[in-house]
């Protein structure tokens, strides 16, 4: 079977320094990922590689595959517009524009071009729900999104990546600037989605790993060490390096 | 790095060893006072074994800080764990141990087997060192000692069956040995029960190396 998303000896290198040194990490479809490792292991530089945000940086090369249902994203003829469409990105710092709710979550849509009102209406409802802030927000819907606290921000956030029917969303520390109890809403966000969407996960949070992933991913150095089962993971890794990070011997 | 739970732990680690050499003693005790017709030595374990049991709780309130505290993971987690379940089984093998010092007082003063009372002692000294084995696999976290335990279990059970044998024969021709036959039999149990708490500590031996948790006596 064709995996979802398919991975194989991707480097990346920004001028002669290699950040990603061959991984081969691959996705099927549902479930949580989490990228963890230490500072500088690259498994940023990996999420953003996953839908080609990686380009705007200057002097960087890529090689290796990545295929998304099994055509090669960075193929010349592929359209970013439509890849990010399909895999959506939610950042660190919550950042919404400086419109209101309503306009931040339907900004994909306009963008490709939906004028039907009782269709965005819709879509703002549904994503809303989904990201689990539609109760908080229903009624200021076309208040500034920027009105909002951090971990309600960062919902909306989420449910702008949903509101374009994404196949993968890919998260950079997505609660790092949030005080628990909005990580907290995050992570039983993230958990009900599960189901629905491919999630890839990068977390320098271990509790949040073992308590939301599937499966787990161990960077250091540009390479992955080790990925399997969550539980296996914090239980009984396979690497020693692994088990080192894990129970805070390093990093 | 050295980290801070390293301390913690290494402290947990010492007082569980110290309870394994507590219990050790006891048993030995306990069979040398049975052996030796020592009722004095005897009521003195009876009167000490709140001390094996207020350790037990010590190092379970220990193990639960740790827990809650610095919420360990891999080696760490099963280390911790490994000595929440081995403190249970170190305890009650001090309540058998008890139970035998009991024996003691009880059958001083009665018509003895000095045939049977030769195979006790050996069967304790056998159990004596099984004790001592189990604690220096803990401490030298040996996986292959501890798997080694079993089969010491396994010849403390045809003891215990050769001395039931025995005292209901000695029974049947000699009812005055009743009181100390039925506690032959009782200390047998014991002591094999002792190994089989000690067998269970080298389960947890087992685990803590390899996270798999086994049935030693399943895996002969």
């Amino acid at each position: 079977m064709t995996k979802l998303l398919e991975i194989h000896d991707l480097h990346v290198y920004y001028g002669q320094k290699e950040a990603l040194k061959g991984v081969d990490l691959s996705f099927d479809e549902g479930g949580i990922t989490a990228l963890i490792g230490p500072s500088g292991s690259s498994k940023s530089t990996y999420l953003r590689t996953l839908n080609r945000m990686n380009d705007l940086i200057p002097d960087v090369t890529i090689t290796g595959t990545i295929k998304f249902r099994g055509q090669d994203i960075y193929a010349p003829q592929t359209d970013l517009v439509t890849l990010r469409k399909e895999i959506g990105m939610v950042f660190q710092q919550p950042n919404p524009f400086p419109f209101s709710i309503y306009d931040n979550v339907i900004f994909g849509l306009k963008l490709a071009g939906e004028k039907d009102h009782e269709r965005l209406d819709q879509v703002v409802e549904t994503s809303l729900k989904q990201a689990a802030v539609w109760d908080e927000v229903k009624d200021h819907l076309h208040e500034s999104a920027l009105s909002l606290s951090g971990g309600q921000q960062q919902r909306v956030c989420i449910a702008r990546v949903l509101a374009v029917s994404p196949q993968i969303i890919l998260l950079d520390e997505p609660t790092s600037a949030l005080d628990p109890i909005s990580s907290s809403q995050i992570e039983a966000t993230l958990l009900k989605l599960r189901t629905d969407y491919t999630i890839i996960t990068v977390t320098h949070n271990l509790q949040q790993a073992s308590r939301i992933s599937d499966r787990t991913a161990f960077f250091m150095d540009g390479e992955v060490i080790e990925v399997d089962d969550t539980k296996k993971i914090f239980m009984n890794p396979a690497h020693k390096q692994t088990e080192d990070y894990i129970s805070g011997r390093f990093g | 790095m050295r980290r801070l739970f390293d301390e913690e732990l290494d402290e947990l680690d010492n007082g569980f060893t110290e309870m394994g050499i507590l219990v050790s003693n006891v048993v030995q005790q306990s069979v040398a006072a049975f052996i030796d017709h020592d009722r004095e030595a005897a009521q003195t374990i009876i009167d000490h074994d709140h001390d094996i049991n207020e350790r037990e709780i010590q190092l379970e309130t220990k193990s639960f800080e740790i827990i809650a505290l610095y919420q360990p993971v891999t080696s760490d987690l099963r280390e911790v764990v490994t000595i929440l379940k081995a403190v249970s089984d170190l305890e009650r093998a001090g309540d058998h141990a008890r139970n035998i010092a009991h024996a003691t007082i009880e059958v001083k003063g009665n018509t003895r087997v000095a045939e049977i009372e030769t195979q006790l002692a050996e069967m304790g000294h056998l159990t004596t060192d099984m004790v001592k084995q189990a604690i220096q696999a803990y401490v030298d976290k040996d996986e292959e000692a501890a798997k080694a335990l079993v089969t010491v279990n396994d010849q403390l059970v045809d003891y215990r069956d050769q001395i039931m044998r025995d005292s209901y024969r000695e029974i049947t021709t000699d009812a005055d040995v009743v009181v100390a036959a039925m506690n032959y039999n009782n200390v047998a149990a014991d002591l094999v029960r002792i190994a089989d708490y000690l067998t269970n500590v080298g389960e947890w031996i087992v685990y803590l190396k390899t996270g798999q948790i086994v049935e030693l006596k399943l895996m002969k």
